[in-house]
């Protein structure tokens, strides 16, 4: 392993790093939400990246003179391609889930900061019990 | 080798954007950041190669997912409390990283033509598609019809997540934002749709948007393309006209019922297509059996029908999801908080009325 090929690695780790910190140690649930499209972008750029050929081209034939493509051109795997590129949309249809229990949670509880919303739930479980 | 430079600077801006995008407290700031990340993310797709991820990164993400940001932030708070460190977090997230590093050692390098990818499974799609499925984009072979099950799947959790915000935020009272009484222009700022240069901008550009989204809908099959992407543009063109014109005016365009239909219209065609396939006695999502005399034929016919229904599917959800989040009142929230209570009332089970004699004269 040297720094020359790995190292596009290295960034998407920190990338990686920077949405799961944001994940795990931001009470915001909005900032939450942030924090897992950019781990989703990281993962995805993982992916993509190992399909890269040096020298390839997009995975859409380059056609020869006899109208058949042209087998000597050097063509990325487009498996992580299809994989990721289906995987972008349901991510953006899920986050969009994830939102709108955001915009439930503001509406019921008044606030999305994470450690408010576990505060006001143990301050009605005390009423409850006093009763 | 253009590439490597460009490659460093674009990973280098798009870590920075990353973090500025966990640094800032003013949410509305991060969410339009959460824009360009995505921007350069696609161009960084473009270098690796992936046309159809970058087109979908760039559709989504600059014409999708920071609009709903934003619809967010307008139904909630648009500035971050502080949160205190935690040292507990920043050790799990050391960890994970160190782990990950360590499980770089066993990666294969950037580009290396032998890495195992490259083998198997991708390399017989190379070879093989043109004379199995006869496209020029691999991509989309192998999306539509090699893969074709797992694009179901994918279309399927897209249709559920629609039905899902939509059961969460459709309210009763699906009144817009934009029909209160009218304030004098003078004593406010001007709404988007008085600019008269946006209105001209977007009156311009929206045909074009609309006609592109078919073209690439249409022209999948032979560059970079198909339903995903062709839905979410589509998508962004109608979202485009009710940020300008205000939600209000584009339900009159894109009827709430007609896209609801849409969505279950969309995936029924592709689990349709394969069922017919089952009927011709083929397998289930295998086109060739549509033309046996021809296969390839049977497989135009199928990947067309299947991007068709994707693109509906998308285009329906997307646009759903944009309505629920822009036709949820704003006071709803300030509403619950008057009431007093924090959680919603209770069920309580009603009292049965405890059994009279008389009442078991009746019975036999």
């Amino acid at each position: 392993m040297t720094l020359a090929t790995h190292w596009h690695y290295f960034v998407v780790i920190a990338l990686m790093m920077t949405g799961l910190h944001l994940v795990i140690a931001r009470n915001n649930y909005v900032k939450k939400l942030m924090g897992l499209s950019i781990f989703q972008v990281s993962v995805i750029m993982l992916y993509v990246s190992m399909g890269k050929v040096h020298g390839g081209t997009a995975p859409v034939y380059v056609m020869g003179e006899n109208g058949e493509p042209d087998l000597g051109v050097v063509y990325s795997s487009p498996v992580p391609h299809v994989l990721m590129l289906t995987a972008i949309v349901v991510g953006v249809a899920t986050m969009a889930l994830g939102l709108a229990i955001v915009v439930r949670i503001k509406e019921t509880y008044g606030t999305i900061e994470d450690d408010e919303v576990i505060e006001k739930d143990r301050q009605e479980e005390e009423a409850l019990a006093d009763r | 080798m253009i590439e490597l430079p460009l490659e460093a600077v674009l990973f280098v801006f798009l870590l920075i954007v990353g973090i500025v995008v966990g640094r800032l407290r003013n949410l509305f700031g991060a969410a339009m950041l959460t824009g360009i990340f995505s921007f350069l993310s696609a161009g960084l797709f473009t270098l690796m190669t992936a046309v159809d991820v970058a087109f979908t990164e760039a559709a989504v993400g600059a014409g999708i997912s920071t609009v709903l940001f934003l619809a967010t932030l307008a139904l909630t708070d648009d500035t971050e409390k502080p949160s205190e460190r935690s040292w507990l977090a920043i050790g799990v997230v050391t960890l994970t990283a160190i782990a990950l590093f360590f499980g770089l050692f066993d990666m294969p390098g950037y580009g290396d033509p032998d890495a195992p990818i490259h083998g198997g499974v991708g390399k017989h799609y190379l070879e093989h598609s043109w004379a199995e499925i006869g496209l020029p984009n691999v991509v989309t072979s192998v999306l539509a019809s090699y893969r074709g099950y797992d694009t179901f799947g994918e279309l399927a959790v897209v249709f559920t997540a629609g039905i899902g915000v939509t059961l969460l935020l459709r309210s009763k009272s699906a009144q817009m934002g934009d029909d209160k009484a009218p304030i004098p222009f003078r004593s406010r700022a001007p709404y988007v749709r008085e600019m008269p240069i946006v209105r001209a901008v977007a009156k311009v550009m929206l045909p074009f948007i609309l006609l592109f989204a078919l073209y690439v809908q249409a022209h999948g099959d032979f560059g970079p393309g198909g339903g995903f992407q062709a839905g979410v543009v589509f998508a962004a063109g109608f979202v485009l006209y009710g940020l300008v014109w205000g939600p209000r005016a584009l339900q009159r365009v894109a009827r709430e019922r007609f896209l609801e239909t849409g969505m279950a219209v969309g995936l029924l065609m592709y689990g349709g297509v394969g069922v017919a396939a089952l009927f011709m006695g083929g397998t289930f999502l295998d086109y060739s059996a549509f033309t046996p005399e021809h296969p390839q034929h049977g497989q135009h016919w199928g990947i067309f029908l299947v991007e068709l229904g994707v693109g509906l599917t998308v285009s329906a959800v997307m646009l759903v999801i944009y309505f629920v989040f822009t036709a949820r009142p704003r006071s709803r929230a300030e509403r619950n908080r008057q009431a007093g209570s924090i959680h919603p009332p209770r069920l309580t089970l009603p009292e049965v009325p405890e059994l009279r004699a008389s009442d078991d004269e009746g019975a036999p």
